[in-house]
């Protein structure tokens, strides 16, 4: 399948070009659009991204690869990230990773996201949500749970399969 | 009893109150603004004479306010290195990459209230002539993002931004720019790099000082999200006013981010000084104490970079006596009061207002390891005693809390430690340093004691050494 991105994007994104002197400067904003709409950041959308900012396409790379919330391969569509910073840490996060892990048929001993063969989910730990006050939080796609109970893992992942 | 002050979340958490303009409006939203575009010039006894823009600037400066983000360095100061006569533009960036672990205060002024931001930065952006700026707001706030760009959008709508601000002839554009989940883009001029499309790699101080040399090597400004509310309140009460909230050089009130293990973990705005930390942890109005039977174990008190605070911790505090002289004060750990000097003299900071308690069921050795994974997480490896420092403390952490302790491993880590703190190009060598100095050297019992069982554990057989 050939790479494409629909008009109606497209101009959203010239349209948020120009908000910087530098159109450098938007190449973030680019790849959260394109994450986005694909659901991973592909060598295709790295390569647009460059032509269209008059970068060479590592400059675009480098980023996929330095920052933790871009991908490079598709995700589930149920991304859950457990918060595994101190204050979660102490209110319990390991077992609501562990309980999300093991219902879904997942390698507990694992290190970083994992995605479920029929690609309905992906989980991993991640660092702090900025939440600590209502520990543990769990992200699930845009979406933050807070003082997130086993029962609440459970509810995540019956309405997302 | 202490209470808290609200000034910043004073609407906040009302019954009725949306984050959408005319709410804001209602609510006296806005008027500092009018009021700072028609604030008069000043003539100074000199002769000279100060524009309106300085006279903003003065009231700021007037008003003690230090930087809520971390460092708690003096807005007023910061602003008055800005380079104005370069020729080139000057911008203005609002650090909304909450990200230090622990802290969520950002958080609720973003969700909840986000006019009143975008009115202290367009304040702050006319007192410094600032034509363009941005609101740089981490990647994991989609909704903050989309309430942020909605709230641009009222403000353009209404005229308060744009060209030709409400009549008086300045323009402002801010966007917001959303970051990607890399802590490091919460220091400055890590920020800068990635708000110009780039890895986060912080920029070597001098001569990359970002009030002269900041966004595309321009004059910028880089204020947290708090600190740039502060500004619409300074603008409508006057400096000298607010300076007479909270202690001498601790002006104004702050928010403190408060967890772990108490029984009311929480968000609570005070006048900085006039609370102190044990007042925070067991006060009913604050955190409401230890949850029942737990004791005081340690506190991390301004997020989890600042050094770590012993339960039962003396300090010696110096304090304006009857005569005028400074003496030392013996004061208690729960005694000290919850502003920037105190801490310092305790040998911490408050850094981001997060305090974390941990109680007696906690084994210190684990919460260092999981504090230093996040560092070893988020280092940008540009500084190698950083990159690769940070990494081997988090292992042999992990090793410790896996069975594989040596009684020397504490004397280990701190050699780690005390050769990357100062050898780095940012702060973050400190930050992944301090916890580690300060948890091994007031706990060195508990590092030294889980070392030598891991020891006899493995001499008797009971644990596997060959992975080790």
């Amino acid at each position: 399948m050939s790479f494409s991105v629909p008009a109606k994007l497209e101009a959203q994104l010239d349209e948020l070009t120009t908000h910087y002197p530098q159109k450098r400067s938007a190449s973030l904003m680019f790849l959260h659009a394109l994450q986005e709409h694909f659901g991973y950041v592909s060598p295709e959308a790295v390569d647009w991204t460059a032509g269209k900012l008059g970068l060479q396409p590592i400059n675009v790379q480098e980023l996929v690869t330095f920052y933790p919330m871009f991908r490079q391969t598709p995700l589930g569509k149920t991304q859950v990230k457990v918060c595994r910073t101190l204050s979660c840490a102490l209110a319990g996060s390991d077992a609501l990773r562990k309980h999300f892990v093991e219902k879904l048929g997942l390698d507990a001993h694992k290190h970083g996201a994992q995605t479920t063969a029929d690609g309905k989910f992906t989980v991993e730990f991640v660092e702090c949500l900025a939440s600590c006050g209502t520990a543990p939080v769990v992200m699930v796609n845009d979406d933050l749970v807070e003082k997130c109970t086993a029962a609440d893992c459970d509810r995540i992942l019956s309405r997302g399969r | 009893m202490p209470q808290e002050h609200r000034l910043i979340l004073k609407h906040a958490d009302q019954p009725g109150y949306t984050p959408d303009i005319e709410c804001y409006i209602r609510h006296g939203g806005y008027e500092a603004l009018r009021k700072a575009l028609a604030t008069p010039g000043r003539d100074l006894p000199d002769g000279k004479k100060m524009s309106s823009r300085e006279v903003i600037r003065d009231e700021v400066l007037k008003s003690g306010l230090r930087g809520r983000g971390g460092a708690g360095f003096s807005a007023g100061l910061k602003w008055s290195f800005v380079d104005r006569r370069s020729g080139k533009p000057i911008y203005l960036i609002c650090n909304a990459d909450e990200s230090e672990p622990g802290t969520f205060k950002d958080r609720q002024i973003l969700h909840k209230d986000p006019h009143q931001l975008v009115e202290g930065m367009i304040i702050s952006c006319w007192a410094n002539d600032v034509k363009l700026a941005y609101i740089y707001i981490r990647g994991e706030m989609p909704h903050g993002a989309r309430l942020l760009n909605k709230a641009l959008d009222e403000a353009r709508a209404k005229g308060f931004l744009g060209k030709n601000i409400l009549g008086s002839g300045a323009d402002l554009e801010i966007h917001v720019h959303r970051g990607a989940g890399a802590y490091i883009c919460g220091e400055e001029t890590g920020l800068i790099e990635s708000l110009e499309g780039k890895r986060p790699y912080p920029r070597i101080k001098p001569p990359y000082f970002p009030a002269v040399l900041g966004l595309y090597m321009c004059p910028t400004i880089v204020n947290n999200v708090e600190t740039l509310c502060h500004v619409r309140h300074i603008v409508n009460m006057g400096g000298a006013e607010y300076a007479k909230l909270g202690t001498p050089n601790n002006t104004g009130t702050r928010i403190i981010s408060l967890s772990g293990d108490v029984r009311k973990p929480g968000y609570f705005e005070v006048e900085v000084g006039k609370v102190t930390l044990g007042e925070v942890i067991y006060n009913e109005s604050f955190g409401g104490g230890l949850k029942p039977g737990r004791t005081l174990k340690a506190i991390i008190p301004g997020g989890s970079s600042s050094k770590v605070l012993k339960a039962g911790e003396k300090f010696k505090l110096r304090k304006k006596g009857a005569d005028g002289q400074m003496v030392a004060v013996d004061t208690d750990l729960l005694d000290l009061p919850y502003d920037f000097d105190s801490l310092q003299q305790a040998g911490t900071m408050s850094g981001s207002g997060a305090v974390i308690v941990m109680d007696d069921t906690r084994e210190i050795v684990d919460v260092l390891a999981n504090v230093s994974e996040f560092y070893a997480h988020e280092s940008c490896g540009q500084c190698t005693p950083c990159r690769e420092g940070a990494l081997w403390m988090s292992k042999a952490l992990h090793r410790m809390t896996t069975g594989g302790g040596r009684s020397q491993d504490a004397d280990y880590l701190l050699h780690i430690a005390q050769n990357i703190q100062g050898r780095t190009i940012c702060a973050f060598g400190e930050a992944a340093a301090w916890p580690v100095l300060s948890f091994v050297k007031k706990f060195k019992d508990d590092f030294v004691a889980r070392g030598k069982a891991d020891e006899e554990a493995r001499a008797k057989g009971m644990i596997p050494t060959a992975h080790h």
